[in-house]
């Protein structure tokens, strides 16, 4: 999809391409994700929309060279609105034979190849269990291989440099971002920028780094080894201020938001596991806005220190992934029968077990469902890209005060590390959450109901004439006392599940993306959004009338669902499990639905989700 | 949601204030009445408002307590009241908060809140009764149980080491550590008024007699005629003198720890005298591991020391964070790091 044209600002000629696709790879310890976010932040101030998505090995400091330390970095940006990092990359960037060997079955047909051929030596090859030199014995044909030796260009370009040799080398991927930087016109002044600001501390290292940058842009530029150059024209995206964001940041961001317009201060607590502890770590600096975090000696003391929390009047959240989430079950249980406030974050990654931690899944959504002893309902939400996040986490703790109850919020490692332009909320437009300490000390009673919500009153300790007990046995309707009963036990069981049930009053109508009704209907959740919107967008753009919907309330469903489904003939969710969205729905409304189900620790690509739809149509 | 100042004509209020409505459920003769009484007796001479008072109990015998106190209460999951009464207390920094556990609950299921709990020092009051066996679930062995002992779940007896709790609390350096008999009832009251005069975590474990499943374990040190010879009562800067006529006393052997009769060329400035405010926890530790039949059981307080509370240190962080930056402003939280704008015609900068 490339027309050539003259380039008036460079002496070489410029392509014009709608979307470009790169993957940088390299050592965890080569700094790719700072290249990576690097070059984000230099496509957005080009103005395309963009997505990204990191890959970190599961070891922190795997040996250099080797297969399990490569670290990946991959970022697809486009002049149109786009929805995910992109499937195969074109360009992949590859520091070292290791990155290039695990990377390269993901490289699009024809795809280019640039790596750092100074680092393809004999210890290195071995390494990564190459028999012979891939740049060599002619095993990549198939691809446009750019070989170039960045280890000595680099060197050469910092001779002057006062730094040692060690870190001038570690300059390095400045000098091969400023390549890539030159190959698809992007801006150097924010990452200049970022280094004068980085190292500020050494004159010595802002000089080195800039240089390697500019040295890189000024190679690719004044030598033959590229003939031309790439343009992607901006985006036409909506008026605005933007600025880049992950799914992890934006979550914090909506957390201590909604703090803010419920007035009530935000306790987390949280153990540390991955992939959520980012989030614990972004709380922890915002003291100023009055949040308390608790990191606790395990999950289960994690959401019990929550609960207490809760209980004592604040808006309590705990944040964890799969395995955690599975220790603080019973806990949830007992706010669910407190009927207390309590948002817990899963950020997903692949299970069972231990499974693979850096990797992404969506196979807790039946845990957070119903992986609780006894008839115990939440609310279950899951944003769809990573600035959803900020929206969903307002959304979860308006849920949680609004109906005391425990809400799961289901992210993702892919939602919790991949980022996107976020255009800036108006503040003023984001809507209060009404929250209510107050109760009349002659006729409170603890279990006494909302009529319209079914919550109970979030009386906290401090007010004088209220004091009262709760805790985990079964309760009395309305009084709150310990109770046996037989009837009164069902009577509350089916009390709790009609609270969360009218949960469904408050969420928005389904938004339906093309026909009302049709042959084929594709319901998302989470993170696989991006996928299937776009999958669904290639198909209706070659003619073909396909519908989406995206759920990001999974407990309750919303109140139009059921009839949206029954429009369709057929109706098929892809999910990144064995198809538990697809049971819930079916148990939900007993229609057939089709799964198209992965489990590899990735992400969906476009081109999966789209040939399961012209396989159906 | 900060608690109301009490109304400035309400009355004293007396212990009838501090009993609920609720009927007490535990077997007639259990020692956790006697536990009760003397907490309801104690709670008017607090100067604690009712409202600002929270029991936070797990699950077990002792963990009905809260139903029966007249104040806020949290009757919660098993082992997890520390981990609850750690929330509340970092919430909402003003409340008295209280944790009544047992042996199972506190040290087994909840051993390792409380190991946290203790360490942290989190300015919660806990209240550990200890009978050495589960009682609500009729008779099994506890982490406190003795070697040998018989219990449902260990018909040919137990082959576990059990734990002191004491020497627990002490191990983890909680600053207020100290022990109590449910039949010595004065003396309780004096124990759990200390442990809510201190400032910091408390631990207080009473030793409780469950009449049902192992009736008569504390016997040996309740017996009118030998108690005084079984127990030492600790008082901070006294010698430790125990005995029935005051005659016997306890004394540093290299580093063991023996027992001496008074007269016969010993007298009270030969025995050692105890430091409750000694912040070198190893000697409280010392104390609290004797075990040989002939020497007293510790009574009273084992520690009492000052330290900065944890959820203390949590809200000056926060007022520190405050007094530097300012309130934060969610609009500069939202606003910042690189941003660029879309302009209407579509250009971007
Ligand atoms: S079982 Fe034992 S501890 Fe429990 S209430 Fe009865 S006597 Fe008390």
């Amino acid at each position: 999809m490339a027309t050539k044209s003259q380039a008036a600002n460079n002496n070489k000629p410029v392509e014009i391409v709608d979307r470009v696709t790169i993957r940088f790879a390299g050592d965890s310890g080569d700094g790719i994700q700072i290249s990576g976010n690097q070059f984000t932040m230099a496509t957005a101030f080009a103005g395309n929309d963009l997505g990204t998505m990191p890959d970190y090995p599961a070891e922190i400091r795997a040996p250099a060279g080797s297969l399990p330390g490569v670290s990946n970095f991959q970022i697809s940006f486009s002049e149109r609105d786009i929805h995910t990092p992109g499937d195969a990359p074109d360009v992949l960037v590859a520091m070292n034979p290791a990155a290039l060997k695990v990377n390269l079955r993901d490289l699009g047909a024809g795809g280019t190849i640039i790596v750092n051929s100074d680092s393809f030596a004999t210890a290195n090859l071995k390494k990564a269990g190459y028999e012979a030199n891939p740049l060599e014995d002619g095993s990549l044909q198939a691809y446009r291989l750019i070989p170039i030796a960045i280890t000595q260009l680099n060197a050469k370009a910092l001779e002057e440099s006062p730094l040692s040799k060690k870190e001038r080398d570690r300059c390095k991927n400045f000098y091969a971002l400023g390549v890539i930087y030159w190959l698809y016109d992007r801006p150097l002044q924010p990452t200049l920028d970022f280094i004068a600001d980085k190292f500020a501390k050494s004159p010595d290292m802002v000089a080195a780094n800039q240089t390697a940058l500019k040295s890189g842009y000024n190679f690719a530029d004044t030598t033959e080894i590229f003939t031309s150059h790439f343009r992607v024209r901006q985006a036409q995206l909506p008026p605005g201020e933007y600025r880049n964001i992950t799914g992890t940041e934006a979550l914090v961001l909506g957390l201590v938001a909604a703090s803010q317009l419920a007035e009530t201060p935000l306790f987390y607590g949280s153990y540390p596991i991955t992939p959520a502890s980012d989030m614990l770590h972004e709380l922890a600096y915002l003291k100023n806005f009055g949040v308390k975090t608790f990191q606790a000696e395990d999950e289960i003391a994690a959401v019990c220190a929550t609960i207490g929390a809760s209980y004592a009047g604040s808006i309590g959240v705990t944040g964890t992934s799969g395995p955690g989430a599975a220790l603080k079950s019973e806990a949830v249980g007992l706010a669910v029968m407190a009927e207390l406030p309590l948002v817990v974050v899963n950020v997903q990654r692949a299970g069972p077990s231990t499974g693979m931690p850096t990797k992404t899944e969506q196979a807790d959504l039946l845990q957070a469902a119903v992986g609780r002893n006894g008839e115990c309902p939440v609310v279950v939400l899951a944003p769809a890209t990573p600035a959803d996040c900020f929206s969903m986490a307002i959304e979860a703790c308006r849920l949680a005060v609004k109906y005391m109850t425990p809400v799961y919020l289901m992210t993702d490692g892919y939602l919790a590390n991949g980022s996107e332009p976020w255009r800036l909320p108006d503040l003023t437009s984001l809507k209060k959450i009404t929250v209510s300490h107050e109760a009349d000390a002659k006729s409170f009673e603890p279990y006494q109901r909302d009529p319209k919500t079914l919550a109970r009153p979030w009386v906290v300790p401090g007010a004088p004439g209220l004091e009262y007990r709760i805790g985990g046995l079964e309760k009395a309707e309305v009084t709150g006392d310990v109770s046996y009963d037989p009837v009164n036990h069902e009577r509350m069981v089916l009390l709790r599940a009609e609270k969360i049930r009218r949960v469904a009053q408050d969420i928005p109508p389904t938004e339906i993306f093309g026909e009302a009704s049709g042959q084929l209907l594709l319901v998302s959740w989470g993170s696989t959004f991006g996928a299937v919107h776009s999958a669904v967008e290639r198909v209706r753009a070659n003619g073909k009338k396909v519908s989406s919907v995206h759920l990001r309330h999974i407990s309750p469903f919303p109140a139009d669902l059921g009839q949206i489904l029954k429009s369709f003939e057929t109706v098929l969710v892809p999910e990144l499990n064995l198809g538990q969205l697809r049971l819930l729905l079916r148990g939900e409304y007993g229609l057939p639905v089709v799964g198209l189900n992965k489990v590899q620790g990735r992400p969906f690509t476009i081109g999966e989700v789209q040939q399961k739809i012209e396989e159906l149509i | 949601m900060t608690p109301t100042a009490p109304p400035a004509a309400r009355p004293a209020p007396t212990r009838q204030d501090f009993v609920s409505d609720q009927e007490v459920r535990w077997c007639p003769g259990c020692g956790d009445y006697s536990i009760l009484a003397q907490m309801q007796k104690i709670m008017p001479d607090l100067g604690i408002a009712r409202e600002n008072i929270v029991f936070v109990s797990g699950i077990g015998c002792s963990s009905r307590f809260p139903y029966y106190m007249n104040t806020y209460g949290f009757h919660t999951i098993h082992g997890r009241a520390t981990a609850i009464a750690t929330g509340i207390k970092c919430a909402h920094p003003e409340l008295s908060v209280w944790v009544m556990t047992g042996d199972g609950d506190g040290l087994s299921i909840g051993g390792n809140h409380m190991l946290h709990i203790l360490r942290r020092n989190v300015d919660v009051k806990i209240v550990l009764f200890n009978n050495r066996i589960y009682g609500l679930t009729k008779g099994q062995l506890s982490p406190t149980s003795e070697l040998g002992k018989i219990t449902k779940s260990t018909p040919v007896g137990s082959i576990e080491h059990p734990i002191n709790p004491v020497s627990f609390a002490i191990a983890a350096e909680a600053t207020f550590v100290a022990r109590a008999i449910d039949s010595e009832t004065a003396h309780m009251q004096e124990v759990l008024k200390r442990a809510a005069a201190h400032k910091g975590v408390a631990f207080v474990e009473i030793l409780q007699n469950c009449n049902i499943f192992n009736d008569g374990a504390w016997d040996s040190l309740k017996d009118r005629e030998v108690k005084s010879d079984r127990l030492v009562n600790l008082q901070n800067r006294k010698p430790l003198v125990f005995g029935k006529n005051r005659d016997k006393g306890i004394r540093l052997n290299g580093y063991k720890l023996e027992v001496a009769s008074l007269g016969a060329g010993v007298s009270e400035s030969d025995l050692l005298v105890y430091d409750e405010t000694e912040t070198d926890s190893s000697f409280a530790f010392l104390l609290s591991r004797e075990g040989r039949p002939d020497f007293p059981v510790p009574i009273g307080v084992f520690r009492d020391v000052v330290a900065p509370t944890y959820d203390e240190l949590m809200s000056r962080q926060i007022a520190q964070a405050q007094a530097k930056k300012g309130p934060g402003s969610l609009e500069d939280l939202i606003y910042s790091g690189m941003r660029w704008t879309v302009k209407a015609n579509g250009t971007s900068v």
